[in-house]
C-alpha cells in the first residue's frame, strides 16, 4: 500500500483514498480513560460519498480527525491515499495534509486577518498557484454559493452561515483528493445547506473521496453510503443505492 | 393529497381529455405520485355529478370526453386552497407500536430494532434525494413533492434518535410492573457499554 514501488502515492488510482482498519481511539488513561472509538472499519474509494451518523459524543469528529491525519489512532492502521500514515514522517504527514485533504471543522479556523476571497484562494497559493489564478478560483467557488458580494468581508464580519460557506470553499478548491466536513451545513438554513451539500457532492463527482460528519438526516441522505456508529463503534450501513423506481412501487396510496 | 382538486387545477388553464390529465398530473408532481387511469376517471365523474365539471363528447374524437370545470368548481378549488389542511396523525403509527412491542420483547435489543428502523428510513431518503439531486434545477413541482416526503422521513429518524436518547436513561434492568402473571420481565435492552464511558471503573 506504500511507495515503496517507486510509484507516486499521490497519484495511487487503485488503492481507496481512505481506509482505517481497527481503528480505535482511548483518551486519557487509566481509570479516566475514554474509549471514543472502537476498532472502527472504513473504506472510502476516490468518488464516494460517505456521511457518519450518529449520536452526540459517539466518536464521529474523532473517527474524522483520524482520517485526516490530525489526531494518531491507539491502535489500528490509516491509509490515506494508499500511504500508511504512521510510517510518514510528520513533514510527509503536513504535505499530505495540505495537498491531499480538504477539511471544514466544527470550529471552522477562518484567518481573521485574511478576507473572504483570501481564505479560500489560501490553500492553492500555498500549493504554489499564481495569486490571480488562486483568486479567480477562489470568486468562482464563493458565487457558486451565492457569497460573491462578501468577497471582500472579513469572518467577523460575516454572519455564522456565511462563514461556514467560506469554510467549505476552501475545503473544497483546488485538487484535493479526501474531503473532511464535520457538520458543515450546522448554521445554515436549507437553501444554503442544499448549496454546500450540492457543492461536495458534484466535487465528489469528479473524484474526490468525501466524509461527511452529520446529525442531520436530509443531508446524510445526500451521501452514497451512510455508516452509522454508536458507543464509538461502526454498529451499521446503508445498503447499495437502489434506482428511484422502488419508490414508486413502494410508494403508491 | 386531494387528486379531486389537482384535476380542478389542471382544468382552470383550458378543457382536457382525462389522459391528458393524468400525463399532466404525474408530470407535475415530479412522477412521485402515479395515478391510474380508473382514479383519473371515477373521480371526474364524481366532479361531474357535484356539478364542479361538465364533459362534452368531441364529435371528431369519437370516445375521448373533454372535460371542463365549472364555477362552482372554481369557488370550489379557491374554498380548498384556502382551508388548512387536516392535521390529523394516522390513527395508530405503527413504528410507534413496533417499539413499545420490541420494548416488552424479552430478548430483544430496542436499539437494534430503532436502527434497523433508522436505516431503512435513510435509505428511503437517499432515494428521494437521488431524484432531486438528478432533477432539472428548475423542476419546482419536483422539488416540492420530494422535499415534503424528505422532511416527512426526517421527522421519523428524528423521533427514533429521540427515543434512542430515552432508552439510554432506562435503567438497564428496569422496575418489574405488577404483571398479573407474576413473571419476572428480562431487561428492556442491553447496553452496548458496561458503564457511561467517563466514569471510573469502565474498562481500560
Ligand atoms: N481530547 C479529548 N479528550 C478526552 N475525551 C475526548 C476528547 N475528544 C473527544 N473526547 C470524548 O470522546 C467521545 C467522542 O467524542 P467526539 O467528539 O468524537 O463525538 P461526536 O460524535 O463528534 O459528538 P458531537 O456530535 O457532539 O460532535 C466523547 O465522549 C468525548 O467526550
Ligand atoms: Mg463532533
Amino acid at each position: 500500500m506504500t511507495a515503496v514501488d517507486g510509484r507516486d502515492i499521490w497519484t495511487d488510482a487503485m488503492s481507496p483514498v481512505l481506509s482505517l482498519r481497527q481503528v480505535s481511539k482511548v483518551y486519557g488513561s487509566g481509570a479516566t480513560a475514554v474509549p471514543a472509538l472502537r476498532e472502527a472499519d472504513l473504506v472510502v474509494d476516490a468518488g464516494e460519498l460517505v456521511a457518519i451518523m450518529g449520536p452526540s459524543g459517539s466518536g464521529k469528529s474523532t473517527l474524522l480527525t483520524i482520517a485526516g491525519t490530525i489526531e494518531e489512532p491507539t491502535s489500528g492502521e490509516v491509509y490515506v491515499c494508499g500511504a500508511d500514515v504512521a510510517a510518514l514522517s510528520a513533514d510527509a504527514q503536513a504535505r499530505l495534509r495540505r495537498r491531499s485533504i480538504g477539511f471544514v471543522f466544527q470550529d471552522l479556523n477562518l484567518l481573521a486577518g485574511l478576507s473572504a476571497a483570501e481564505n479560500v484562494a489560501l490553500p492553492l497559493e500555498l500549493d504554489g498557484v499564481r495569486a490571480r489564478v488562486a483568486r479567480v478560483a477562489a470568486m468562482r467557488l464563493l458565487d457558486e454559493l451565492g457569497l460573491a458580494d462578501r468577497a471582500g468581508y472579513f469572518p467577523d464580519d460575516l454572519s455564522g452561515g456565511e462563514r461556514q460557506r467560506v469554510a467549505i470553499a476552501r475545503a473544497v478548491i483546488g485538487e484535493r483528493r479526501l474531503l473532511l466536513a464535520d457538520e458543515p451545513t450546522g448554521a445554515l438554513d436549507s437553501t444554503n445547506g442544499e448549496a454546500v451539500i450540492r457543492l461536495l457532492r458534484s466535487a465528489c463527482r469528479r473524484g474526490v473521496a468525501g466524509v461527511l460528519v452529520t446529525h442531520d438526516a436530509q443531508l446524510a441522505s445526500w451521501a452514497d453510503r451512510v455508516v452509522f456508529i454508536r458507543d464509538g463503534r461502526i454498529v451499521d450501513q446503508t445498503g447499495p443505492a437502489t434506482g428511484p423506481e422502488a419508490l414508486l412501487a413502494q410508494d403508491v396510496i | 393529497m386531494s387528486v379531486r382538486h389537482a384535476l380542478l387545477a389542471l382544468l382552470t388553464e383550458g378543457s382536457k381529455y382525462g389522459l391528458q390529465l393524468r400525463q399532466e398530473f404525474e408530470a407535475r408532481t415530479g412522477e412521485v405520485w402515479p395515478l391510474n387511469v380508473g382514479q383519473v376517471y371515477t373521480t371526474l365523474q364524481r366532479l361531474e355529478r357535484e356539478g364542479h365539471v361538465e364533459s362534452h363528447e368531441n364529435e371528431r374524437d369519437g370516445a375521448q370526453k373533454r372535460f371542463r370545470i365549472t364555477a362552482a368548481g372554481e369557488r370550489e378549488l379557491d374554498r380548498w386552497l384556502r382551508t388548512p389542511p387536516s392535521a390529523a396523525p394516522p390513527p395508530r403509527d405503527e413504528l410507534v407500536i413496533k417499539v413499545q412491542v420490541a420494548l416488552r420483547l424479552p430478548g430483544v435489543d430496542v436499539r437494534d430494532i430503532l436502527q434497523v428502523h433508522r436505516r431503512h428510513l435513510v435509505e428511503e431518503m437517499q432515494r428521494y434525494t437521488h431524484l432531486k439531486a438528478e432533477a432539472a434545477a428548475d423542476d419546482v413541482g419536483l422539488g416540492l413533492v420530494v422535499d415534503a416526503e424528505l422532511f416527512r422521513l426526517e421527522a421519523v429518524v428524528h423521533w427514533l434518535d429521540a427515543a434512542d436518547v430515552r432508552l439510554r436513561r432506562l435503567p438497564a434492568v428496569p422496575p418489574v410492573p405488577a404483571g398479573a402473571d407474576g413473571t419476572r420481565r428480562a431487561p428492556r435492552h442491553q447496553p452496548a457499554k458496561p458503564a457511561p464511558a467517563r466514569t471510573a471503573g469502565s474498562r481500560s
